[in-house]
């Protein structure tokens, strides 16, 4: 049987950064002041208050609408969507419905086949977000919600696209370079909690499409993807069909849950907000200038600092990663960039993520960049070996995620007792004269020899791989600290004085 | 024609009740209201509706939002700051 | 503010207010120390705004709506709030939860609505001039039947900011008061631009009211004086519309052909913006309180039938039901063409006359529950509801009396010309006094 289809749409609410809500005045940095601080009778739903809408909003969506390649609309429109919920202060969420503000565009993402893929964006429209709830009591004592709403008024951006995406990888590597792309422009805020949510359409071709709500992180949607398409894979192996559905993720647990088939019987009833007129801004598209996108800064990483593809690509996928790796490389132009490529892209995302941190948790203080070029400034003058630099890294960020106060890495290098071994006074001299027996080096390598006869054997019957091993061992005994070309040199020579 | 399925129906959509009592001449009257509007088939032509205001916006600017004891002065149920709500789950 | 206050504490026989300041601050200023009292689903803060509706009882506004606060800084005292149909959905002011207003020229008989809570303050003496508000005739019906003068004025002319939303794309809130003096002086208080309604205009309004009306072509629509209008009344507005000739100036017989399907236009497009509107009665942010032990749509739907009167119930039904997937053409979308055929109709005949005259109501007042059946109420507001599906200021001027209740000389203009009505209605006013 031929693998079956997998196809992905995805629409994609993003909060846009702007500092005052869609319709009304009340400050959008609400996250960390207590619930019903930031509301007013219009975002509160207070009988007869009326929007006003924020032009910024619109100025957003459109540069979105524009790096999206999107045809704005000559008139959009707002319409009210009905529903009563209560986080809902008006029993209505303002959005657009007939009238989007654009459509018809695409964003290049790169392929499950490789090479660049173009994803079709059906359409964007500007949005409100509603307040927050707290779900509270249990079955016994009754159960009750709490409601804040100062998220209620939000402006969100949705962002649908067409069901282009063939594999949850895909869709995963479409929400980034979405993020990217809303970052570039400096319209969304990715570190801000919840200001990013997806729903997505899945079906295996030839059957019928599920809608999941709710997915409300990236990494999320594969998984969210991953289990929809093995659920549905699996009802058809076994003859049994797909029903057309909504379901919710649950992130705690990974799955997918179909909606109370009540809750699917929603009737909107949307009609235009009568309270808004309509906009007619396609003239302004003109006017925007957009700055250096993802691809852009991708191929310019490339051709300036000589990136690999694929580390241009990691670095230039998030915004503050690329003003990192330049802020970084502007350190020290010449020295750094070769460095910096590998370190950050490889090393330090790494890093970061085994500790699920993000560059934003290492570069929002200033300290920890100067700390990261001086750290690559060891490396490079060769003061600190990559296995000693990689401990002092692990270090730097554990100090950043545990809130500890800052060091240097000179510093921890000192607090951990990491110095650099002096290979060179315990080195051989051309004559071949024996090692000295004080030097460490000298002594690490000594004991290695003993502690490992089998490995030494083998070595001396050619087997490839028992070098490397004993360099290994070398290397946990020296703790890194010594120069990994020299420690080779040292221990061929070693190994070869004891054969003859 | 709407029914008294139609009307309890409705009701239900739009969340405000109707008792078996009342929903024969709730049904009755609604039809012909109903009926009423049916001239409304007559109508012709498709023109959208014309406005002469546009791009009606406002600056980015943050105001100050009410005090929160004034948010929750008229909500009849409370708990720490926040609104209390029925439940949802 | 300059810290005096009035002392307001009326006999208020024919129910005319729901709630009274026996103490009303005023400052100085254009309205310095005039009692003004303000219909109910205006927000007032601090002071309980009911909208004559179970739903907001209690409900003490924490703003002022922007007609409020220019009413303040004039230095007008607020000294009550009135009875009104709830959510201004009648034309009788029995729809009211708190009882109805009776008509001060005769308690047998109803104010009009639904404004008839300011319309009977007015008439019974105890306040010179009030705010109403006006959907589909709910200023003039009642100042036709109470015998005073109100205007609705052109869509975007006066900020609906803080007003109660029933139906947002027809209502305006206006000026009602004894004489076309007072009306014209309370429009330029509240008149004006205002941000927090992005349906205002800039169009503020200065008065001067002027008699000469010499070479005014006024247009005269035979629907306003066919079958459904009490012989007596056209009687006394065509010997009104008389008067106006006298004063200089001349008539022109015209037809609004779209007055066919006005009426049920109208109707749909008020219920349905009402639906939505009111959906936030819920009993979670105001109100009585939402069962919260309760799932949210049961908890919703108790409070909301315990709360909202039959009419409200219905007109949200309505509403719900003309939106709802499958019947938004033949209604909702139906009832805007038909609305742009109205305007057309007003543009059509503007092109050729100034003004255009015509009884505000088919009939003087009612008696108190003549009108039992909904859609025989509906059809009352026939000729009031061109004026608001067009958005043209339109004014009630009292013209004299049938059966001995007063009787509305309905006068029309093209948009933003709330002054040439306002000067029609006062060449009128000065020619009969």
């Amino acid at each position: 049987m031929a693998e079956e289809q997998v196809i992905v749409g995805l629409e994609v609410h993003c909060q846009l950064d702007t500092k005052s809500k869609l319709f009304c005045g009340c400050s959008t940095d609400y996250r960390s002041d207590g619930p019903n601080t930031h509301v007013c009778p219009v975002c509160l739903g207070l009988p007869g208050a009326m929007p006003v809408l924020n032009k910024r909003s619109i100025e957003y969506a459109m540069r979105v609408a524009k790096a999206l390649n999107c045809t704005v609309l000559h008139e959009s429109e707002f319409s009210r969507k009905n529903y009563f919920y209560p986080d809902l202060d008006k029993a209505y969420q303002i959005t657009q419905y007939d009238k989007p503000l654009a459509e018809g565009g695409y964003l290049e993402i790169e392929g499950d086949e490789g090479g660049e893929k173009r994803i079709r964006i059906t359409r964007i429209h500007v949005e409100e977000d509603p307040g927050r709830l707290v779900h509270m009591g249990n079955a016994e004592r009754g159960k009750y919600s709490l409601v804040d709403y100062n998220r209620a008024g939000i402006p969100l951006i949705e962002i649908v696209s067409e069901p282009d995406m063939r594999s949850p990888k895909e869709a995963r590597k479409f929400l980034n370079k979405l993020r990217a792309t809303l970052e570039y422009l400096s319209v969304f805020d990715s570190e801000k909690e919840g200001s990013l949510r997806v729903d997505a359409n899945i079906s295996i071709k030839g059957s019928e499409r599920v809608e999941v709500k709710n997915i409300s992180s990236y990494k999320g949607v594969e998984k969210a993807l991953l289990f929809e398409i093995t659920r549905q894979k699996s009802l058809l192996r076994r003859g049994q069909k797909v029903d057309r559905e909504t379901r919710h993720y649950i992130e705690a647990r990974g799955v997918t849950q179909s909606s109370r088939s009540k809750e699917q019987e929603h009737d909107y009833r949307y009609f235009p907000e009568p309270d808004l007129r309509p906009l007619h801004v396609q003239s302004w598209v003109e006017g925007i200038v957009l700055p250096e996108l993802p691809d852009a800064r991708r191929e310019r990483f490339i051709a300036r600092y000589g990136c690999s593809l694929n580390h241009a690509r990691t670095l230039t996928g998030e915004l503050r990663l690329a003003n990192f790796f330049e802020r970084v490389v502007a350190a020290d132009p010449k020295g750094l960039a070769t460095l910096a490529d590998t370190w950050i892209a490889d090393t330090l995302i790494g890093e970061l993520n085994y500790r699920d941190m993000s560059i934003h948790d290492l570069a929002m203080d200033e300290k920890n960049t100067t700390g990261f070029i001086q750290l690559l400034g060891l490396v490079k003058d060769r003061k600190c070996y990559d296995k000693m630099g990689i401990d002092i890294l692990r270090q730097m960020l554990d100090t950043v995620k545990q809130g500890r106060p800052y060091e240097t890495p000179l510093e921890i290098m000192k607090r951990l007792g990491l110095v650099p071994l002096d290979v060179a006074s315990g080195g051989t001299s051309p004559g071949g004269a024996s090692l000295s027996e004080t030097n460490p080096v000298t002594r690490a390598i000594a004991e290695v020899i003993t502690e490992q006869p089998a490995a030494v054997e083998d070595f001396y019957k050619g087997k490839k791989g028992a070098f490397n091993f004993l360099i290994g061992q070398l290397m946990k005994k020296t703790r890194g600290c010594a120069d990994p070309g020299e420690l080779n040199r040292l221990l061929t020579e070693e190994l070869q004085t004891k054969e003859v | 024609m709407a029914t008294e399925q139609e009307v309890r129906h409705i009701a239900e959509l739009a969340d405000v009740g109707i008792n078996p009592e009342e929903l024969g001449t709730f049904t009755h009257q609604f039809n012909a209201i109903l009926d009423y509007f049916d001239v409304l088939d007559r109508v012709s032509g498709d023109t959208a509706v014309t406005r002469d205001l546009y791009n009606v916006m406002r600056d980015d600017i943050v105001k100050p939002s009410l005090p929160q004891k004034d948010v929750l002065a008229n909500a009849p149920a409370q708990e720490d700051g926040f609104i209390k709500a029925p439940r949802v789950m | 503010m300059t810290g005096h206050e009035i002392t307001f504490e009326p006999d208020d026989p024919y129910h005319a207010f729901l709630t009274t300041c026996p103490r009303a601050p005023h400052g100085d200023g254009k309205l310095g120390g005039i009692a003004v009292a303000v219909k109910d689903n205006i927000s007032t803060k601090g002071i309980e705004t009911t909208c004559a509706s179970k739903i907001l009882k209690g409900y003490i506004p924490p703003y002022d709506a922007h007609v409020v606060e220019l009413l303040r800084q004039s230095g007008a005292a607020i000294v009550g709030k009135t009875n009104m149909d709830e959510f201004g959905m009648g034309t009788t002011t029995e729809n009211s939860a708190f009882g109805p207003t009776l008509n001060p020229y005769d308690t047998g008989r109803v104010p009009g609505g639904s404004s008839g809570g300011s319309a009977a303050a007015i008439a019974g003496g105890m306040v010179r001039m009030a705010l109403g508000t006006d959907t589909g005739g709910s200023i003039r019906c009642p100042a036709a039947f109470c015998g005073i003068v109100g205007l609705k004025p052109t869509y975007g002319r006066v900020s609906r900011y803080g007003l109660i939303a029933y139906a947002n794309s027809l209502e305006q809130i206006g000026p009602m008061g004894r004489t076309v003096t007072d009306v014209s002086a309370l429009l330029e208080v509240i008149a004006g631009h205002d941000r927090r309604d992005s349906t205002s205009y800039d169009k503020p309004y200065s008065p001067a009211p002027r008699a000469d009306i010499s070479g005014l072509k006024i247009g005269i629509p035979q629907e306003y004086f066919g079958a459904g209008v009490d012989p007596q009344v056209a009687a006394v507005v065509t010997r009104a519309i008389g008067r106006l000739e006298e004063c200089g100036a001349t008539t022109v017989p015209c037809t609004i052909p779209s007055m066919e399907y006005a009426l049920a236009a109208y109707y749909v497009t008020c219920t349905c913006e009402a639906s939505s509107n009111l959906a936030r009665f819920d009993g979670v942010r105001y109100g009585p309180a939402a069962d919260t032990k309760k799932s949210w749509h049961e908890a919703y739907r108790e409070v909301r039938q315990a709360s909202f009167g039959t009419e409200v119930r219905r007109r949200i039904m309505l509403g719900t039901y003309a939106l709802s997937s499958g019947y938004y053409g033949k209604y909702y979308a139906k009832a805007q063409i038909a609305r742009e055929n109205v305007k057309r109709d007003f543009t059509r005949i503007f092109s050729e006359v100034d003004v255009i005259a015509g009884p505000t109501m088919p009939t003087i007042a009612f008696k108190l529950r003549e009108k039992s059946d909904p859609l025989s109420m509906y059809l009352s507001d026939i000729l009031t509801v061109p004026a608001n599906l067009a958005g043209i200021p339109a004014l009630s001027v009292p013209c004299g009396k049938a059966g001995g209740m007063p009787v509305g000389l309905q006068i029309m203009g093209r948009p933003w010309e709330d002054e040439r009505v306002i000067d029609v209605a006062y060449a009128y006013e000065q020619a009969v006094s």
